[in-house]
């Protein structure tokens, strides 16, 4: 949430200038998750409790691991656990750690109507301005993953922000930090690329031939990635979207229908002001009092 | 309520009252709804104190505008049905529009323009409310699908901007037939403007001797 220069900026929400994009050459930074190194210790959650004091109102146990159940205004991050069963019929436990993909192609930050609310700095990460933030929703209805929460007490919308502060001062982001099995990895994008390169070469070589990095094109990539042993079905791991994209209903009503319905509205005024300015006001003539006359009070003889 | 002597009366004072609360409601309504709607409009939620007061206090608009209107159905129904004198006038449109109003067939206390804007905000405007609760992100959002929500703001905009279409019309018609805005505002009209405009509606107040709205009886 830390509000770097503003020149750090490349996208900024609902914003039709064109941002200062000065620092577009810096690296594009990435984390990559890799689910099959992950033994669901949770480390990365309180990691981010810590560094971004954070605190959810303790729930009750459900019957499952994950906990809290659900991300929130002040769960950022939420390991998320599935019991799966593969096609020989053994049991794998997925641990998914969900969270704010920072799309390359952010839907949120197309979707806000708040000038600056959503911003993405030239490193990719994609962060929430809370100053701005008029808490619509509408960043809910943009995201392809289900991520923004709105907060009902100070109606602010909240996610992870790859703690763009750390991130900002040369820090990896705190969950990284505090993974003990290096399931979490941070650095540029390129490495992070190619070292799930060599993750999934490994876990290939074990048997999970459908071993792949989760960098989904429909978003134009994401600064978050997942290896999963099973990238040919990413939604078994707790949901995760198989194709990502920005609904079509999001790009309609952000795309076309914005320039149609201010061109419509001015055409409507523009009609109006040439139909004054040609055919001229309507106005109640002589001949018409004399025949209103005539009808209301017909002894007084013809108009 | 004392008119001046010898007009008519054309909407009466609870219709006009009723009128200019939903008039009011719709002014900022859409002030605020377009801030929301386009950056270049944003500036416009200042007017309700910033963009978190512009988010907050447009739906409590929006239920108080259902409300309105919903008396204005109530009042206006009846000489708002649709006839087929109104297919004639609407061939007639092009004499109507050059002010050209004789041998245009006579109209009675609506014409059928004045119908459609009606029958418009009947349709546009309790699909706004209910596209409008979907959204409404503080109180109902758990209640619905985020999928359900896109289909919904999608729907409120595409209302939102028809209803403002209609609403321009419906402005421009009131300033371009003088003596229209007074019969909103005072509330009544000269005989000369009923002969002129809606002359079967003056013709039904004359033989029931009624000094309007509606003829006797």
């Amino acid at each position: 949430m830390a509000d770097l220069q503003s020149q750090d900026y490349i996208r900024r929400s609902a914003s039709t200038l064109t941002p200062p994009s000065i620092r577009d050459h810096e690296q594009e930074v990435a984390k990559l998750i890799d689910v099959s190194r992950c033994i669901g210790c949770k480390a990365c959650q309180a990691a981010c409790m810590e560094w971004n004091n954070l605190r959810q109102e303790v729930g009750y146990f459900e019957g499952t691991y994950d906990n809290p159940l659900d991300l929130s205004p002040s769960v950022w991050t939420l390991m998320r656990f599935t019991e799966w069963e593969d096609e020989k019929g053994n049991l794998e436990w997925l641990i998914r750690k969900d969270g704010c993909m920072h799309c390359e192609d952010p839907g949120c930050l197309k979707a806000c109507p708040a000038p600056g609310a959503i911003v993405q700095y030239a490193n990719g990460i994609v962060d929430f301005i809370s100053e701005n933030c008029i808490g619509c929703g509408y960043c809910v209805k943009g995201c392809p993953f289900n991520i923004p929460r709105i907060s009902p007490v100070d109606h602010k919308s909240s996610k992870c922000t790859l703690c763009s502060d750390r991130v900002g001062v040369g820090l990896e982001p705190a969950c990284a930090k505090a993974c003990p099995t290096g399931a979490i990895m941070f650095g540029s994008k390129t490495d992070m690329t190619n070292w799930a390169g060599e993750r999934i070469v490994d876990l290939k070589s074990r048997g999970f031939e459908n071993a792949g990095l989760y960098d989904p094109p429909g978003v134009s990539g994401t600064h978050v990635m997942y290896v999963l042993h099973h990238a040919d079905k990413p939604s078994i791991y707790a949901g995760l979207p198989d194709q990502p994209r920005i609904s079509p209903f999001v790009e309609v009503w952000k795309g076309l229908l914005k320039p149609v319905a201010l061109a419509g509205i001015a055409l409507t005024v523009l009609a109006g002001f040439f139909h004054w300015v040609t055919a001229g006001p309507n106005e109640v003539q002589p001949e018409d009092d004399a025949e209103a006359r005539h009808l209301l009070h017909p002894k007084d003889g013809p108009p | 309520m004392k008119y001046p002597t010898g007009t008519l009366v054309r909407n009466t004072t609870a219709a006009r009252i009723n009128h200019w609360i939903t008039g009011g409601c719709f002014v900022l309504l859409m002030l605020s709804g377009l801030s929301m709607f386009h950056p270049l409009l944003f500036f416009l939620s200042g007017l309700f104190g910033g963009g978190q007061w512009a988010r907050a206090a447009h739906p409590w608009i929006g239920c108080l505008l259902l409300v309105s209107y919903a008396g204005l159905i109530v009042q206006f129904w009846r000489d708002n049905m649709w006839s087929r004198d109104d297919i004639a006038w609407m061939g007639a449109i092009r004499q109507v529009l050059a002010n050209e109003e004789e041998g245009v067939p006579e109209v009675a206390r609506f014409n059928a323009g004045q119908k459609f804007v009606f029958w418009s905000m009947a349709l546009l405007v309790p699909v706004l409310f209910v596209t409008g609760i979907v959204i409404w992100e503080s109180y109902f959002s758990t209640y619905t699908s985020i999928e359900q929500q896109r289909v919904a703001v999608l729907i409120h905009s595409l209302s939102a901007i028809a209803a403002i279409i209609v609403w321009i019309t419906h402005v421009y018609a009131a300033i371009w037939v003088r003596g229209a805005v007074r019969a909103m505002t005072r509330g009544y009209v000269t005989p000369s403007w009923a002969w002129r405009h809606h002359r079967k509606w003056l013709r039904s107040l004359a033989a029931t001797h009624s000094v309007g709205p509606r003829p006797r009886g």
